[in-house]
């Protein structure tokens, strides 16, 4: 279905959706899954209304850069693949996906949402190195989100992998029952700006009418981490404000949802 | 040293539990979930339409694509790097002389049907994991389709013919291993994909094609239950 940039706008000076929403709720249903890869150390599919990604964490052993001898590191990777949306095409990650790779990484990176020097095994010899892939499977609208959650929940089920005493080699196929350092629960929620009115969990139609959005990564005591604002329109100071209070509640439900699962 | 008993317990002709969905991308005209074992394929497929660059449009018939990828956490060892590999554009262009003798160009010249295969886990058996998924996407599609078809993962070890050869199986060391990805058309038993490496006797390849029959048949009547389970939905 193509709906008129206009009537989507218009509906939101009303207050209103096409599908009858509210500007500020999620879709439903929001659903987490764990372990959904074997291969990999921790994995999750999360969806939101239609919305469905999948994320996998694998780990290695490597050195440690020369700046930061007693750290592990971590690298977000995504992939917006032609399976998940007729607007996507196969080939190396566009900068819509750079974006969203880069976006989720700086939302736990500068959280400190995993504690880097507990991955060290050895200074400047050894430590463990998380990579996070993230994998579109349908992209019904806002991303952002789902890929933020998709990414708490594979850290959160991740374990380490066993390695040998002797060699140093990992075992992929044995796992252990420690889980990563995870210390804080840093999530981003994408706030949207449709001629003024915000709106949150856009869907692919909504994504095209917007004038601006600000995408804001908090963790559980409302500290932001990390902030994007994207789309060519511009915001007044009053609507980062607006913006920010929006995605630290927002981000509060999602937390909520992620822990609820995980109890 | 024969290979008298399954690493996992199966009999020599048993399958790993399967599941299949379609429907399951809702963006997509037609897609499917296809588990066999520790493998899974999701398969959507996009078309007919129009295809660029023009120049590869064909007036007389329409055109079939298939896109292999593993997902970089799905293999049992490291992270594989994302982007084609040699083996994925090989294992691509099988997959589409697998499909493309049950599918009906004729119906949609001067098209593109794509067909996008991603798998979150394998554990072997991928491309015919890969087969059996797109196969159902393409009916859920709607595209005209005179059969299905169904794929499994044949082998020998070490002079055992077994069905739906698993990683562990694959990398038995006692002795020689073959391993034998084959895909029928249902009604015809006509091969559409052939692939064998590793070392097999004739009359063992031979055997493992006429297990293949049964087997495939196995994968045959969960493909047409999951699409009648969508469709009995609607």
């Amino acid at each position: 279905m193509k709906v008129n940039s206009e009537t989507i706008a218009l509906l939101a000076a009303q207050n209103k959706r096409l599908d009858q929403r509210a500007l500020t709720d999620y879709r439903q249903p929001i659903k987490i899954e764990t372990n959904i890869s074997w291969t990999a150390e921790g994995s999750s599919k999360v969806q939101i209304g239609e919305t469905i990604v999948i994320c996998g964490v694998k780990l290695s052993l490597d050195k440690p850069y020369n700046d930061t001898p007693d750290e592990g590191g971590i690298t977000v990777n995504a992939e917006l693949t032609p399976l998940s949306s007729p607007n996507y095409e196969p080939g190396p990650p566009g900068i819509k996906a750079v974006e969203l790779a880069r976006v989720v990484d700086r939302g736990i990176r500068e959280a400190k949402a995993l504690d880097l020097k507990k991955l060290c095994v050895k200074p400047g010899e050894k430590a463990w190195f998380v990579i996070i892939d993230i994998i579109t499977l349908n992209d019904a609208g806002n991303l952002f989100d789902t890929a933020g959650l998709a990414v708490l929940a594979a850290l959160k089920s991740a374990r380490l992998p066993v390695v040998d005493a002797v060699t140093g080699a990992i075992d992929y196929k044995k796992k252990t029952d420690v889980a990563l350092p995870l210390v804080k629960e840093a999530l981003p929620v994408t706030v949207y700006n449709v001629k003024g009115h915000l709106m949150i969990d856009p869907t692919v139609a909504e994504e095209e009418a917007y004038d601006s959005r600000l995408t804001v990564a908090s963790d559980a005591d409302g500290t932001i981490s990390a902030m994007q604002k994207g789309g060519a329109g511009v915001l007044s100071v009053e609507d980062i404000s607006r913006m920010i209070d929006l995605s630290i509640v927002k981000a509060k439900f999602l937390r909520q949802q992620l822990n609820s699962f995980f109890k | 040293m024969a290979y008298k008993k399954r690493f996992d317990g199966r009999k020599f002709d048993e399958l790993r539990p399967m599941e299949a969905k379609a429907g399951v991308i809702s963006n997509a005209n037609g897609s499917a979930y296809f588990k066999i074992g520790n493998t899974v394929a999701y398969a959507a497929v996009y078309g007919p339409r129009e295809m660029f660059p023009r120049f590869l449009q064909n007036p007389k018939k329409g055109v079939l694509r298939c896109y292999y990828n593993m997902m970089p956490f799905s293999g049992s060892g490291e992270r594989i790097r994302p982007g084609g590999s040699r083996r994925s554009q090989e294992i691509s262009m099988v997959m589409v002389n697998s499909l493309e003798p049950v599918v009906d160009l004729s119906a949609f010249p001067n098209a593109v049907v794509d067909v996008f295969i991603e798998l979150p886990q394998t554990d072997a058996g991928t491309r015919c994991a890969a087969i059996s998924a797109a196969s159902i996407a393409l009916a859920d599609a709607g595209i005209p389709m005179k059969d299905m078809v169904s794929s499994v993962a044949m082998g020998c070890v070490d002079g055992s013919v077994v069905t739906d050869l698993n990683y562990n199986e694959e990398a038995y060391e006692d002795g020689p291993v073959s391993d034998i990805p084959i895909a029928m058309i249902h009604n015809t038993k006509e091969i559409s994909l052939l692939q064998m490496d590793g070392e097999i006797s004739k009359e063992k390849l031979m055997q493992a094609i006429e297990m293949a029959k049964v087997a495939t048949e196995k994968v045959y009547q969960l493909q047409i239950k999951a699409l009648k389970e969508k469709f009995s939905q609607e």
